[in-house]
C-alpha cells in the first residue's frame, strides 16, 4: 500500500478502487453513515458520510480515494450538515425511540446521539404507514424507515429473492413487498434471510426475541457508534446486525 | 384486460423488461389506471419481480395505480398559469362536476387535479384532458368541458381548436431561419466525415442548450473513444423547467433539422442507434413525429444505408410519463431502460456507461439543431455569432407579464432589457432566468447579458411586473420542488418538503423571522449535500426572492419572534364539531381572544402596507 489521503489531517492508506468509506473504514475510522454497508454496492443517498474534498462536498461512500485528498470528515460544518439531515429523517417518519425494541440497537438513534442531536427541530411530518404483521416470523414496521434500500440489496444481490423494492416517488417514497396482496406473509422472505438482518433501524424486526438483550447493555448503549468501525464494521458484521 | 391485448403490446415491445415504462404507458392509455392484476400479469410476462413493475408504476405522475376516472383533467400549475387564472378555472370545473380537487367522482367519472408546468406557458392556463394538451382555457371552455364530460363525450372528440397549440416565434435568427432542406446538414456531414465534424464542433464552441452549458465536442468525442458494443445518441426532449418551450416548437416545427442533428451525433460518436426521450406532457406530437421519421426511412433519410452512403442510424422515441427529474441525463437513461427516474451515483458518467451501460450521448433538442447548422455552415461562421465564451444564439421562451409571449431566437450577450422590450413588458419587477431552478433577477440587475458567463439559462424566462406577489412565486416553485423531487437523497427529499411547509405556513399567517432563516437553513444544507442537480439548484430561485424581494416575505409575517405553526384552538375544531359546541368554552379563552386581537391588526398592516397579495395572482 503506497498511496495515501489525509482525513482530518491523519494519513490513511487504501488500495486502488477503494472509495474514502471503505479507505476511513479498513483504518478504524468513523465517517457518519447509514445507507453505506460494507458488504453491499455503495447507494449513496442518506448524503450522511457528506465531506469535504478539497474544499468541494462529495459522498465518501460512492467517491473514489486519490492520492494526496486533503479530506474534511469530523468538523462543525460537516457534523452540523449531518445533525440537519439526521433530524429531517426523523421528522419524515414515525421514530419514537423509547417504544422501539430497536432502541440501542439502532444506526439511526445512535448516529443522532453521536451527532449531538437533541430535538427533531422540524415540523413532524406523522405519515400514515401501516405495519405489516401478516409473516409467522417477522414485523415490518414502515413507520421506521429511512429508504436506505439495504433489505433491497440484501434480498436481491445475497438472498436472490427481490422481496423489497422502493415505490413512490419524493416525500411519498416507501418500501414494498413483493406480492400480489403486498404482504409479506406471501412472499418467500425467510426469518433467515440476510435482508432480515441487515437493517440499520427498527423496520425488519423477528419476532418473539423482543427484549432478549436487555435496554442499558445494548450495543451502542456499550459504545457509542464512532467507536465501531473497524471492530464491528468489518465486512459481514455491519452495523444494525447487533442484537 | 384481455390477454391477447397484453400479448400484442408486449410483442410489439420484444418483452424486453427495459421497455417497461413504455408498455405501462400503452397500458395506462387504454385501461385509465394500472390495477393491481395487471401489474401482475406484466411482472409474469416480464418474468421481473412484482415489486419492480410497482416501483415503475408508482413513480411517475401520469400512471395511476389507482383508479383515476374516465376523464382526468390535470390543469398546470405553474405559476404563469396562475397569472392567467388557472385556480379559478380549476375551482369552477370541480364545482360544475361536483367534486374535489385531487378526489375521483363517486360515479368513478372524473377527477381533477394539477400537474407541472406542461410548457404552454405562452398560451395558458393549460391542462391535460387525458393526456391531451388544451391550451387557452377560458370560463366558456370550462363550462362546455364540464357539459362534454357529464354527457361522456370522448376527449378525441371534443371542439379541435382547443387542442390547437401555437408556435409564437417572435424573434429569429440562424436556426429558426436555417432555411436547410431536410437531409441537406446530414449530406454535408457525411461529406465532412467524422473527424473533420468534430474538428468543426470544437471551432464552433459549441456549448450544451440545456442549461449545464458542457462542450458538446468534448462530450462526442468522449463517448467515441470509450469502448462498448454499441454507442448511443439521446434527445433530450424531456423539457420541464418550468416556462420552458422552446423545444416544442423545434419539434413541431423544425423536427428535420433534430433528426439530421441526431444522425450527424451517431455519425460523430459511432453510434447506429438513437432515441428521442419525450416528455409525456408532449404526447400529442407523438404520432406527427412517428410519421416523419417514417417519411425519411423512405427518403433514404433515415436506417439502412443512409443517402446512399453505407450509414445505419435509426431514431425511436420513448415517452415520459410526468417526471421532471428526467431531465437529468443519468435519470432519464434510467427511465429508458423501464425503472425510476432516479438519478445514478456518477462518475461513471454516461459518455462511457450510459443505457445499457454503453457509451451515450444525451443532448438537448437545441444543441442537436445547432449541430446541424454547424455541419453545414462551419465552427468559424459560429464562433462569430455570441460571445467569445457563449457562441451562437439561444432559443428563449419568454412568458408572464410580457405583451407577446413566445419564442425569441436573440445571440448570446443579449442583455436581459433588450429580451424584454422585444417581449413588450412594462413595469418589470422581477425576471426568472432559468425557470424555478435558476436565478432570479430584481430591476437593477436587467442589464446583465444572457451567456453562460453571466446570466446562464436553458431558455425559461419568466417575467413579473410589479403587480405580482413573489411570495407566492416562490411558494409555487418550493411545492413544483417538493412534488417532483424523486426522492432518492434525504436533503432533497425531505428539504423540498420541510421547504414548501415553510412556505405554506407563512401563507397561513403563521410565520416570524425565524421560519425565513429556516429556508435560508435549507437552502445551504441542500447546496452541495444533494445527490443531483435538481436538490442542488431547488432553492436558487428562491433564495434570490428572499434577499430581493424580502419585504414581499416579511409583510406575511405574523409575530416578530418564534410562532408555531401548529394552531391548539383549531386542533379542538374536531372535539367541537363531535360535541356539538362552539361556545367560548370550546375555545382557548385567552390564546383565542388574543389571537383575535392580534390577526386584523397583523392584515390590516399587511394590506396597508401593500395592497398586492395571492389573490392579485388571478386576474
Amino acid at each position: 500500500m503506497n498511496d495515501s489521503f489525509l482525513l482530518d489531517g491523519e494519513d490513511i492508506p487504501f488500495t486502488p478502487g477503494q472509495t474514502v468509506m471503505q479507505a476511513a473504514a479498513a483504518a478504524g475510522k468513523y465517517i457518519p453513515h447509514l445507507c453505506w454497508h460494507p458488504d453491499f454496492a455503495a447507494h449513496g443517498s442518506c448524503k450522511l458520510c457528506t465531506v469535504k474534498i478539497g474544499g468541494r462536498f462529495a459522498t465518501s461512500c460512492t467517491v473514489r480515494a486519490a492520492a494526496g485528498q486533503e479530506v474534511e470528515n469530523r468538523t462543525e460544518e460537516l457534523d452540523a450538515k449531518r445533525r440537519t439531515l439526521l433530524q429531517l429523517l426523523f421528522v419524515e417518519g414515525n421514530h419514537f425511540c423509547p417504544s422501539c425494541e430497536k432502541s440501542g440497537d439502532c444506526a439511526l438513534q445512535a448516529t443522532a446521539y453521536e451527532m449531538g442531536m437533541l430535538t427533531p427541530h422540524f415540523d413532524h411530518f406523522y405519515p400514515d404507514r401501516p405495519v405489516d404483521a401478516s409473516h409467522p416470523d417477522v414485523l415490518l414496521d414502515f413507520n421506521r424507515c429511512i429508504l436506505c434500500e439495504l433489505c433491497v440489496r440484501a434480498s436481491r444481490d445475497v438472498d436472490g429473492k427481490n422481496v423489497f423494492a422502493l415505490a413512490g416517488r419524493g416525500t411519498r417514497s416507501h418500501l414494498v413487498v413483493n406480492s400480489d396482496t403486498g404482504r409479506l406473509a406471501d412472499t418467500d422472505f425467510a426469518a433467515t434471510d440476510r435482508a432480515a438482518a441487515v437493517c440499520p433501524v427498527g423496520v425488519i424486526l423477528k419476532k418473539r426475541v423482543g427484549f432478549a438483550v436487555p435496554i442499558g447493555l445494548r450495543t451502542y448503549d456499550r459504545k457509542p457508534i464512532s467507536a465501531g468501525m473497524g471492530a464491528d464494521d468489518k465486512a459481514g458484521a455491519g452495523i444494525g446486525e447487533a442484537g | 384486460m384481455a390477454t391477447a391485448e397484453l400479448e400484442d403490446i408486449l410483442e410489439r415491445h420484444r418483452r424486453d423488461p427495459l421497455q417497461l415504462l413504455q408498455i405501462l404507458i400503452e397500458l395506462q392509455a387504454r385501461d385509465g389506471w394500472l390495477a393491481p392484476a395487471t401489474l401482475g400479469a406484466l411482472a409474469d410476462a416480464l418474468g421481473m419481480p412484482r415489486a419492480r413493475v410497482e416501483s415503475t408504476a408508482s413513480f411517475y405522475s401520469f400512471l395511476h395505480t389507482r383508479p383515476a376516472g374516465e376523464y382526468r383533467i390535470l390543469f398546470s400549475d405553474n405559476i404563469t398559469d396562475r397569472m392567467l387564472g388557472n385556480q379559478a378555472l380549476m375551482q369552477a370545473l370541480c364545482d360544475k362536476l361536483w367534486l374535489q380537487p385531487g378526489k375521483v367522482s363517486e360515479d368513478g367519472l372524473v377527477s381533477v387535479a394539477t400537474t407541472s408546468c406542461t410548457g404552454m406557458c405562452d398560451q395558458g392556463p393549460a391542462l391535460l384532458a387525458n393526456g391531451r394538451t388544451v391550451t387557452r382555457l377560458t370560463p366558456e371552455r370550462i363550462d362546455e368541458m364540464a357539459h362534454l364530460i357529464r354527457r361522456r363525450v370522448p376527449v378525441g372528440d371534443w371542439p379541435p381548436e382547443w387542442f390547437h397549440v401555437e408556435d409564437n416565434i417572435r424573434r429569429r435568427d440562424v436556426l429558426l431561419d436555417h432555411g436547410l432542406a431536410p437531409g441537406a446538414a446530414l449530406a454535408a456531414a457525411l461529406e465532412r466525415g467524422p473527424t473533420g465534424l468534430l474538428s468543426e464542433i470544437e471551432r464552433s464552441a459549441l456549448r450544451g442548450r440545456g442549461g449545464a452549458g458542457f462542450g458538446s465536442d468534448i462530450k462526442w468525442r468522449s463517448c467515441r473513444d470509450a469502448w462498448g458494443d454499441a454507442h448511443y445518441v439521446i434527445c433530450n426532449a424531456d423539457e420541464g423547467e418550468p416556462g420552458t418551450f422552446k423545444d416544442r416548437v423545434l419539434l413541431s416545427s423544425y423536427f428535420d433539422l433534430v433528426v439530421d442533428g441526431m444522425c450527424i451525433a451517431g455519425m460523430a460518436i459511432g453510434a447506429n442507434k438513437g432515441f428521442i426521450y419525450l416528455r409525456g406532457e408532449y404526447r400529442y406530437l407523438l404520432d406527427r413525429l412517428e410519421t416523419r421519421l417514417a417519411q425519411r426511412r423512405e427518403q433514404g433519410l433515415l436506417g439502412r444505408n443512409i443517402l446512399g452512403r453505407g450509414f445505419t442510424f435509426d431514431i425511436e422515441i420513448h415517452l415520459g410519463a410526468g417526471a421532471y427529474i428526467c431531465g437529468e441525463e443519468s435519470a432519464l437513461i434510467e427511465s429508458l431502460e423501464g425503472k425510476p427516474g432516479k438519478p445514478r451515483i456518477r462518475p461513471p458518467f454516461p459518455v462511457t456507461n450510459g443505457y445499457r451501460g454503453q457509451p451515450t450521448t444525451v443532448n438537448n433538442v437545441e444543441t442537436l439543431a445547432l449541430a446541424a447548422l454547424i455541419a453545414v455552415h462551419g465552427g468559424e461562421w459560429f464562433r462569430a455569432i455570441g460571445t467569445p465564451a457563449s457562441t451562437g444564439t439561444k432559443l428563449l421562451s419568454v412568458s408572464g407579464d410580457v405583451a407577446r409571449p413566445g419564442i425569441y431566437e436573440f445571440p448570446f450577450g443579449v442583455s436581459v432589457t433588450e429580451v424584454l422590450e422585444a417581449a413588450g413588458a412594462r413595469d418589470t419587477q422581477a425576471v426568472t432566468s432559468a425557470g424555478a431552478a435558476g436565478h432570479c433577477l430584481a430591476a437593477d440587475e436587467f442589464g446583465r447579458r444572457i451567456a453562460f458567463e453571466d446570466v446562464a439559462t436553458g431558455g425559461s424566462i419568466m417575467v413579473f411586473d410589479a403587480s405580482r406577489d413573489m411570495f407566492e412565486v416562490a411558494r409555487n416553485f418550493a411545492h413544483f420542488f417538493a412534488h417532483e423531487s424523486c426522492g432518492f437523497c434525504t436533503p432533497c427529499r425531505v428539504g423540498t418538503a420541510v421547504n414548501a411547509r415553510l412556505l405554506d405556513k407563512l401563507a397561513a399567517d403563521h410565520g416570524s423571522p425565524y421560519d425565513l432563516d429556516e429556508i435560508a437553513k435549507m437552502h445551504r444544507l441542500m447546496q452541495g449535500a444533494s445527490h443531483c442537480g435538481l436538490g442542488n439548484t431547488a432553492t436558487i430561485a428562491i433564495d434570490d426572492m428572499l434577499a430581493k424581494f424580502r419585504p414581499a416575505f416579511e409583510r406575511r409575517l405574523h409575530s416578530p419572534d418564534y410562532e408555531p405553526a401548529f394552531d391548539l384552538d383549531a386542533a379542538l375544531s374536531q372535539a367541537r364539531r363531535m360535541t356539538g359546541r362552539d361556545d367560548a368554552g370550546a375555545h382557548l379563552g385567552d390564546n383565542h381572544e388574543a389571537l383575535a386581537e392580534a390577526r386584523p391588526h397583523a392584515q390590516g398592516a399587511h394590506s396597508s402596507a401593500d395592497p398586492v397579495s395571492a389573490k392579485d395572482l388571478q386576474p
